[in-house]
């Protein structure tokens, strides 16, 4: 006993004191890379904001905002590119939701796990994540565009944006109803329900709340995409307010536009309509972020 | 332990002899619900159960206890059903309920459910309303008229209308844990079920809350037939009146009931040596 307590005693001696110095030294370095790591990030981000701030507030205005685009700078504004992104938010929400929703509950609630047809399905879809926006634009050229015939308009240009997000939009709906407990699912069914009313009556409305805010933030991935909406024809120069089946320009398209003139003046309103865009595209977001904190449960 | 080593000869003779001995004289001459005759679940070909043969009488509380492990949960889920809702599951034998194969292939597993009610092991309230709790069963079977009526009397019956009767608008998830599983209760008596099964219903709740839920299953019984998993020989001693002893075969870790009987009988002079160690605490 006295002889154990001892070596307890020498023990504690020599690694209290210095035994953790050179693990202390690798923890600070290690802590120092981390906010190396926070900074990059933070740091290019403010740049970039107050750069774009600083050329473009001065442009923020009724011009900018109203006035379709100019060959003189003094008077183009965004409108047409304007109304086209919040058309092309609103359909791309309409178009992928049922159709991201549809699939997640088919692969959570109803697909065997154990069938090959099923598991292919699963890769394919994380796959097309991470698929290259151009490669959607060149199959919407090729199938929508000209194979279908719907011809390069606002209508193509939400179909391919939808193609995007999709995967997306599936993979968060997927977390959400696997986020319900099967305790939920299992009481449902004991009381007598069919698979559809544990569905549609327990595992939706449970989960809604995810799926619409995943949702919201990959449609705000989509309005930002300028690449497949090049290929499908949004145009650079639009200066009436779009319609579905008609020319259209988009946001994004709007500033590379500008962004590549040489008049200095159009720089600056690229950057006003930069602010526009990140306006937009942070209230999708602010508006998802507190939708998953007024509808957080815990289970 | 010496006694891991005889029993394998024991279990034959319990299971053909005891059981087929004893359920062909019902006590007091009560109506059978069930009729568990070969019953056989195996999960991807594991088997979890064979050889399992016994009755459920009406108006009884019939206790299933035993070791972890041991098929309890598999073998009570086979009544309502639920094992077929696990990917793999297989379940073999005859469940008869009043006369009726509920394995026959033509029988419906909702419509099993619908009559045969469950609660679980953890209070498994939906993210709804107390109310709607409640009104889920009987509105997606279709018993929607006087929903206002049939909420109160099955929240009446779970002995929690006077604490809810105030808030039922509010979320389930407000309610105490006890509450929660009075809750699940109720919510399975508002489908007027015949068979209540019950899951261990008290291991995730407090000695108060267990006793509430213990007094309620003696009001129950009157109307309902009750079947309970439970871990605790305590509450089975206390609360039922029939016990059925589990255990798992030695040599293929599938369970079994090794012996059927009155509780009393159980707890004080059983037949086969395991039962008599599990019950007076020397192992499980």
């Amino acid at each position: 006993m006295t002889a154990q307590r001892a070596a307890a005693a020498a023990r504690a001696a020599t690694t209290l004191g210095t035994g953790s110095r050179r693990d202390r030294i690798a923890g600070h370095v290690f802590l120092g890379f981390l906010l190396l790591s926070v900074a990059v990030g933070l740091v290019t981000l403010g740049a970039l904001v107050v750069d774009v701030l600083v050329d473009g507030v001065p442009k923020l205005g009724k011009q900018l905002l109203l006035n379709p685009p100019s060959v003189s700078p003094e008077k183009a504004g965004a409108r047409p590119a304007i109304l086209a992104s919040l058309y092309l938010g609103v359909l791309i929400i309409a178009f992928s939701v049922p159709l991201g929703v549809g699939t997640a509950v088919y692969l959570e609630e109803y697909a065997r796990k154990d069938r090959w047809y099923n598991r292919l399905l699963e890769l394919n879809i994380q796959n097309l994540a991470a698929v290259p926006s151009i490669v959607y634009g060149i199959l919407g050229l090729a199938f929508i565009v000209r194979g279908l015939g719907v011809g390069r308009v606002l209508l193509a240009g939400a179909i391919i944006l939808t193609l995007v997000v999709l995967p997306t939009v599936i993979v968060a709906s997927r977390e959400a109803i696997r986020a319900v407990p099967d305790s939920i699912r299992q009481g449902a069914y004991a009381l007598g329900a069919t698979k559809w009313q544990v569905v549609w009556r327990q595992v939706l409305p449970a989960s809604i709340p995810g799926i619409a805010t995943g949702s919201i933030l990959s449609v705000s991935r989509g309005i930002g995409e300028t690449a497949p909406l090049l290929l499908v024809g949004a145009l650079t120069y639009v200066a009436f307010n779009p319609s579905l089946l008609g020319a259209y320009t988009a946001l994004p398209i709007q500033i590379f536009q500008w962004i590549a003139r040489p008049q200095e003046e159009f720089k600056f309103l690229a950057a006003g309509a930069i602010i526009v865009l990140l306006a937009m595209l942070l209230t999708l977001n602010a508006f998802a972020i507190w939708l998953r904190n007024r509808y957080q449960r815990k289970w | 332990m010496p006694v891991t080593e005889v029993q394998p000869v024991r279990i034959v003779a319990v299971n053909v002899e005891g059981l087929t001995a004893r359920a062909s004289s019902p006590p007091d001459h009560r109506e059978t619900v069930f009729g568990v005759e070969g019953l056989r679940v195996s999960y991807s070909g594991k088997p979890a159960l064979k050889d399992v043969g016994m009755e459920i009488y009406e108006n009884h509380i019939t206790a299933f206890i035993g070791p972890s492990g041991c098929g309890k949960s598999t073998f009570i889920r086979c009544f309502n059903r639920t094992n077929d809702l696990i990917l793999g599951a297989k379940v073999e034998g005859t469940v008869l309920y009043h006369g009726q194969d509920l394995y026959a292939p033509e029988v419906d597993a909702v419509e099993v459910r619908k009559l045969i009610g469950m609660v679980f092991q953890k209070p498994n309230p939906f993210p709804k309303s107390i109310f709607d709790n409640v009104a889920f069963g009987p509105r997606v079977i279709g018993l929607g008229d006087s929903l206002g009526e049939r909420v109160e009397r099955a929240l009446h019956r779970a002995a929690l209308w006077d604490e809810v009767k105030d808030r039922l608008e509010e979320n389930a998830y407000s309610l105490s844990g006890g509450q929660q599983q009075r809750l699940c209760i109720a919510r399975c008596l508002a489908v007027d079920p015949e068979v209540i099964l019950m899951d261990e219903p008290c291991s995730a709740l407090d000695p108060i809350a267990t006793l509430k839920i213990e007094e309620l299953m003696q009001e129950l019984k009157k109307q309902y037939t009750i079947i309970i998993v439970t871990h605790n020989m305590q509450q089975a001693a206390r609360v039922s009146d029939k016990t059925a002893m589990m255990m798992l075969y030695e040599d293929t870790r599938a369970g079994t009931v090794i012996e059927f009987d009155e509780t009393d009988t159980i707890f004080t002079r059983p037949e086969d040596k395991r039962t008599e160690d599990y019950v007076t605490g020397r192992f499980g």
